[in-house]
């Protein structure tokens, strides 16, 4: 590799060509201040926050996005850097509403960490914006308050080039630019797909999770109420991090606890729904493959890859699985089967589900999910909003011991746990659906070939004679290339596919707790997490696929009769809709 | 009435798209045409760019509100733009502008009901030897007088 010797600071410093001064500097621990840098997605030297001196240059310099070049001289701490650097900041400041003590992103927020790290502590500047700011908070899932808007940037190129929307742009200019969705509309009314990867990339508090957490004290408060909870997979791969625990934690049993002393009187696992959703899937998969129905099967558990195909490929519905997410399916037993075996009447039972999801709280609202009149789901609370319950009941996160789940509703196996990362739900299916074909126990069922964060991952699964084609992308603009794909009748020959919609899988889902674009420097957070999950598969469960669950083959024997039975299409399954991109009439 | 192309009417701009689509850089020249067109680009027209071209509508939306060449509002036939530079302003450019719009009953940004004026006022048109100018879309009017509006107007 073409290597490059440079001087920082008059450290000496040898880089690959291509490297920017911001990585060469990182490389040796100089911190240079970001805004709008987001690495691999917003690399556009907006903000001016970076700003480094070349020796012999003309002006200051953006390290974010400026190339090293043999010999090249860079100082990122002199008087001109830091006093430039200083007004600039200034000048966003007085433009930004610095309600920080009653703001979301209190203590996470990017733009308050740069604050103190240049040691800004009066604004010379006054405000030029006197427009009143509408919060748009009519989705069901994102709020923005462009009051507190940036403009950096790092929401449109998520949306536009990670997820493939572009439901937010920049309008307007000068002083009127603005971060919004086009025509003054709401993001309830464009092609938003709730998915919050807006939000856990906002370096500030512009954009959050509609909070639902009164929803959830109102009800736990309420002596009427038989309040139960469950919680996905990857919250015990993220929540740790809102209670200063490195990335990649595991805290399943820390996480049952602190439900517990909330006050549930149930604290079950998504996890379990998830056995069931292998169980139904895998044999609706069998089904059309024998039976000649339609292929290739699209997985159905990520709400926000459901409502893209809603919206963008509203022909190709029929090859999404009939199967309701995993938080779907709890919701149905939970209200069904649990509440019939405990002597109660479902409209006493409230059901919370903790999601690392914020188009979850979409999910629950869609009317095809309730039965009689009773949402399957009451509310969905995400990982932030959780950590901020646990945080005003006064619970110390980080001594509690660690707990199980409660039974039945609460078990779980290895299989479930990995739906979490992408290719997690292909790995699951296959483990258990190569021992329904073969009738044999498999050798090996670590389905490398899946996992891992390539965009999109192809691979053969076999299962005795049979070849079992299958495909996994995540993340908008990698699903938008396998269904376009698939329109295009190139992907005939394959027979399942994973989808979904967070780059990652769900434990980089848009609930999740925020880490700042300089920490994401040093860790890819969909592989440490991931990690997490893959540990709890391998090492910590005893049981790895999800027909040996001992309860999802009870509830089958005392309530579903089988896989795919009536009643399992009457509480497990669902349809979809065919909706707009834009929403404006 | 004058000929501006309807919005229900979508055939035109799907023509318009088809002959620029391959072009690199292709949606300045379709907006610009398609405003030429219909007068103005409203959400309608915008969503079809957005899908033929299969880029976001709020990209679209975006170049539209950057350029003050565009407008999302149906403006008239002939825009009337009245000079405000520095030159034309000393020299009178204000009553001028009174009186276009005392002729015209609108107010600067409105348009006429019948679809044909639109009146705006402008930064520097460059023709300051000519003070106070104003321009109907392409033709140039200096050394102007209140008194000379009524038999500009006339003229279109």
């Amino acid at each position: 590799m073409n290597m490059l010797n440079i001087k920082i600071n008059g450290q000496d410093v040898s880089v690959p060509a291509g490297t920017t001064i911001l990585e060469a500097a990182k490389s040796i621990n100089v911190h240079i201040p970001t805004l709008c840098y987001l690495k691999d997605i917003n690399e556009i030297g907006a903000c001016r926050m970076c700003l480094v001196e070349i020796k012999g240059g003309r002006s200051l310099v953006a390290a974010c996005v400026y190339p090293c070049s043999e010999g090249m001289e860079v100082f990122t701490n002199t008087p001109v850097v830091r006093e430039t650097r200083k007004a600039i900041l200034e000048l966003i400041l007085s433009n930004h509403n610095r309600e920080c003590t009653t703001c979301d992103r209190s203590g996470v927020c990017e733009l308050q960490q740069v604050s103190e790290d240049l040691g800004v502590r009066e604004i010379r500047y006054m405000p030029n914006k006197e427009e009143v700011h509408t919060i748009d908070a009519l989705s069901p899932s994102v709020v923005r308050d462009p009051s507190k808007c940036i403009l950096c940037g790092r929401c449109i190129s998520v949306c536009r080039d990670v997820q493939g929307l572009g439901a937010l742009g920049a309008t307007n200019r000068g002083f009127k630019k603005a971060v919004e969705p086009p025509f003054e509309m709401t993001l309830n009314d464009v092609n938003c797909i709730n998915c919050g990867q807006c939000i856990i990339n906002c370096p500030v508090g512009a954009l959050k999770e509609k909070d639902d957490t009164a929803r959830v004290w109102e009800a736990l408060a309420d002596p009427t109420k038989h309040v139960l909870v469950h919680s996905a997979p990857s919250v015990r791969a993220g929540l740790g991090e809102a209670f200063g625990l490195p990335v990649g934690s595991l805290v399943s049993g820390k996480l049952a606890a602190s439900l517990r002393r909330l006050g549930f009187d149930r604290v079950f696992d998504t996890n379990f729904a998830a056995d069931l959703c292998i169980m139904e899937e895998g044999t609706e998969l069998i089904g059309r493959v024998t039976g000649g129905g339609k292929l290739p099967m699209i997985t159905s558990c990520s709400p926000g890859w459901i409502k893209y195909c809603e919206m963008y490929y509203p022909d190709l519905l029929d090859h999404l699985s009939s199967c309701k997410s995993p938080q779907g399916m709890m919701g149905a037993i939970l209200k069904s089967h649990y509440a019939q075996s405990q002597g109660l009447d479902p409209k006493d039972v409230f059901v919370v589900s903790i999601m690392p999801c914020t188009a979850k709280k979409f999910e629950v609202l869609r009317p095809e999910l309730s039965q009689n009149g009773l949402p399957d789901n009451d509310v969905s609370i995400t990982s932030r909003e959780l950590a901020r319950m646990i945080k005003e009941a006064g619970i110390d996160f980080l001594t509690l011991p660690d707990e199980e789940f409660d039974e039945y509703y609460g078990d779980y196996t290895g299989a479930a746990t990995i739906f979490g990362a992408t290719g997690g739900v292909m790995e699951a299916a296959a483990r258990t659906a190569v021992e329904v074909i073969t009738g044999k126990e498999a050798e090996n069922i670590d389905y490398e070939g899946v996992r891992g964060v390539e965009g999109i991952k192809s691979a053969d699964i076999k299962a005795g004679d049979l070849t079992i084609k299958v495909m996994v992308a995540h993340g908008g603009s990698n699903i938008r290339k396998v269904m376009d794909d698939l329109r295009a009748g190139k992907l005939d020959d394959v027979h399942f596919i994973e989808l979904m919609a967070c780059p990652g899988g769900c434990v980089n889902g848009g609930g999740q707790p925020i880490v700042s674009a300089q920490d994401k420097m040093n860790v890819d957070i969909r592989v440490e997490r991931a990690k997490a999950l893959y540990h709890e598969d391998k090492d910590v469960l005893g049981l790895r696929k999800s027909h040996e669950n001992p309860s999802i083959k009870k509830l089958y024997d005392e309530f579903l009769e089988k896989p795919n039975s009536h009643k399992a299409h009457e509480l497990l399954h669902t349809t979809y809709t065919a909706r707009p991109k834009i929403n404006n009439k | 009435m004058v000929d501006l192309i309807s919005i229900e009417n979508l055939e035109p701009l799907k023509e318009i798209i088809a002959q620029h689509k391959e072009e690199p850089g292709c949606i300045m020249p379709i907006l610009q045409e398609t405003q030429g067109a219909y007068g103005y680009l409203p959400i309608e027209l915008q969503k079809v760019i957005a899908d033929e071209l299969n880029i976001p509508l709020s990209e679209v939306y975006g170049i539209v509100t950057f350029y003050t060449q565009f407008t999302l509002v149906q403006k008239g036939k002939y825009k009337i733009g009245v000079c405000m530079g520095t030159a034309c302003y000393v020299r009178g450019a204000q009553n001028v502008l009174d009186r276009v719009e005392r002729e015209l009953k609108i107010a600067v940004g409105q348009t006429t009901e019948d679809k044909k004026f639109t009146i705006e006022a402008t930064r520097c048109l460059g023709a300051c030897g000519l003070a106070p100018v104003m321009m109907i879309n392409e033709d140039v009017y200096g050394a102007l007088t209140p008194d000379k509006i009524p038999g500009i107007l006339a003229k279109y």
